[in-house]
């Protein structure tokens, strides 16, 4: 079924290449063309379901992010996998597919929260997970894994108690050790590190 | 100390009357949760209310975000799995599962057939166990609060056998990639048998006590129907599509962990309204003992692991402290991580609440590049602001209980 598919999809759209894929059939598709492609998806080959919308950043690779859109046929109970690189790595944007998918909405807000990638046409882009007020989209690969100190969303809070959202001590795995002394003394504790290796902590 | 205040009435009809125009233009913004017994978790709705009538409503979420998909980027693959119980915890067990079979799919490996037994055992049991919490929760939204007294003993029972086979009552953490932690104790098919012999008087009494009762039926039926288009629409999986009357279950049509050799029915709904979904889950529970019983059946003899991953599996514990190779081989399972090849798999396991998918991104080692997870109550609730206006605010606690949600896998 998936090789039928990838034929008559191929010969149809030309832009389409094959991606590695370790499982189902998986393309590439350039971020302009991916509305007509996921309309013929949807309404021509049986593809209704659009179950999961994703991205991944591939750091210091150009184009860095990729858009991943998993479908599932509800009547051919096939999974199709699209990629889509965003053309620009500062500030990447794709498509959006709310208009054609109602599932895209959510999906597509999430992954603009975490990963800030701009969909262009969505109706109400704003965070989802995170707060509104929130500065950074954490699943990018320079976002620390301990967090970076951020005001809290509400300032009434936040002047009451006097915190900040504190950043967990995780960063390059949960414990340290100085090494040298006797050994009650250089028992592993959770680490006080919120920056990585490469970074100093920055002084607010 | 109460005061009391005494509110002239008279006639209200004509009050009403006189202030029409100022009474009809005004809305109510109510806001529920997130912390409500409304919601089941952290989930907040904000609605803007005519009278008694949902205009508006707009769900806010993240309250539980705990940036699961940033962790995993930066552990080795067994490492995550305790993180698996955390997103639908009342079926920790067929996350576990789930998780598991993505990474193994993404190494190409396949299981022995008693460990897929073991598998599909857990995934039923946790498929047990979140219904009749769901169908009872749900019965005491709708104010039938014996049900979850029944259901409730019912998965105590459950728990105690989650705790013998994986040492833990609730987060299991009970597969490893390439197998399970653990063998069956011994004994413990039978006290399974026991248990399914026990639980089906008792999915009686629930029948007896709800599906005909006129109270639970004028609270469910024909509210919060959906369409089977916006169910697909919205990507909803599970329970909930297939009370939309839409055939599709991930154990029949993409058949895994040998769920082809079970005989097992998918009931499927007409209307999509909240009685379907109750009634989707109360059958469900019926189907999944019909498969625990087979399975113990002919649950096949052999490896709980696969024997052949010997850079996926750690070696038994007598073996690592006995012989030299299974020592190293423990040593760099433990540092590195199992060793996964590089590529893209996306996998979905039909759980209670729905599909549950991962999408695995490697470049080789022992650790993910990136991790996504598809949390089938995220893409549930995510048709609420279609699905709630136009219905009455008491109908509202109804519908989330039927939707039979869990924050924890919507927020990760």
């Amino acid at each position: 079924m998936a090789e039928s598919d990838l034929a008559q999809l191929t010969e149809r759209f030309d832009y389409l290449t094959e991606r590695a894929s370790s499982d189902h059939l998986a393309l590439n598709c350039p971020a302009d063309q991916l509305i007509e492609l996921c309309t013929a998806l949807r309404d021509e080959f049986g593809y209704d379901m659009l179950v999961d919308v994703t991205a991944v950043d591939w750091d210091v690779h150009s184009p860095r992010f990729t858009g991943i859109y998993h479908f599932l046929s509800t009547t051919k109970h096939e999974y199709l996998r699209i990629a889509s690189d965003c053309p620009d790595d500062i500030n990447p944007t794709l498509p959006s597919l709310a208009g054609l998918f109602p599932a895209a909405n959510w999906h597509e807000r999430e992954t603009y929260d975490l990963m800030g990638i701009q969909y262009e046409g969505h109706p109400d882009l704003r965070r989802i997970l995170m707060w509104d007020s929130y500065p950074y989209h954490p699943l990018r690969k320079e976002f620390p894994l301990a967090g970076i100190e951020t005001p809290l969303p509400a300032d009434d809070v936040a002047e009451a108690t006097g915190a900040s959202v504190l950043p967990a001590p995780m960063m390059g795995g949960p414990f340290t050790s100085s090494g040298d002394g006797p050994m009650s003394q250089t028992e592993p504790r959770a680490k006080d590190e919120s920056w990585n290796e490469q970074q100093e902590k920055p002084t607010k | 100390m109460a005061t009391t205040k005494e509110i002239s009435i008279g006639d209200v009809g004509s009050r009403a009357g006189e202030f029409e125009t100022e009474l009809q233009g005004d809305t109510m913004a109510l806001n529920v949760g997130p912390s409500h017994p409304t919601t089941h978790g952290v989930l907040r709705l904000m609605m803007e209310l005519d009278g008694d009538v949902v205009k508006k409503c707009e769900p806010v979420l993240g309250y539980l975000h705990r940036g699961d998909e940033k962790i995993a980027e930066s552990m080795t693959y067994n490492q995550f799995v305790p993180y698996t119980d955390r997103l639908d915890y009342l079926a920790p067990l067929a996350n576990n599962v789930a998780y598991a079979m993505a990474v193994e799919k993404l190494a190409n490996l396949e299981v022995p057939e008693r460990c897929q037994a073991i598998r599909v055992l857990c995934c039923e049991l946790a498929r047990i166990s979140s219904h009749l919490l769901g169908v009872g929760v749900y019965g005491m939204d709708a104010g039938a609060w014996t049900v979850f007294m029944f259901t409730f003993t019912e998965r105590e029972k459950l728990y105690t056998l989650f705790e013998e086979l994986t040492g833990a009552r609730f987060t299991t953490s009970y597969t490893r990639i390439g197998g399970v932690a653990r063998d069956i104790p011994d004994g413990w098919l039978g006290r399974v048998l026991e248990f399914c012999k026990g639980v089906l008087p008792v999915l009686d009494q629930v029948d007896k006590l709800l599906t005909r009762n006129r109270i639970f039926m004028d609270r469910t039926v024909g509210i919060g129907a959906i369409s089977k288009e916006d169910a697909i629409a919205y990507g909803m999986t599970g329970p909930n599509l297939r009370a939309c009357g839409v055939d599709l279950d991930l154990r029949k049509d993409k058949p895994y962990l040998g769920y082809e050799k079970y005989d097992f029915d998918v009931p499927i709904g007409v209307n999509g309204d909240c009685y379907d979904r109750y009634l989707m889950r109360a059958e469900e529970i019926r189907q999944s003992v019909r498969i625990i019983r087979q399975c113990i059946d002919q649950l096949p003899e052999g490896s709980y692991y696969a024997e052949d991953a010997k850079k996926i599996f750690a070696p038994q514990k007598a073996k690592v402290l006995t012989s030299m190779e299974e020592l190293i081989q423990n040593f760099m399972i433990v540092t590195e991580g199992p060793q996964v090849p590089a590529g893209e798999v996306y996998f979905e396991a039909e759980n209670p609440k729905g599909a549950l998918g991962f999408f695995v991104v490697s470049k080789g080692g022992g650790v993910p590049y990136r991790l996504k997870i598809r949390g089938p109550s995220f893409c549930n609730l995510s048709i609420l602001d279609k699905l709630i206006p136009g219905h009455y605010l008491t109908d509202i606690t109804v519908i989330l209980g039927s939707l039979d949600f869990v924050m924890g896998e919507c927020d990760r």
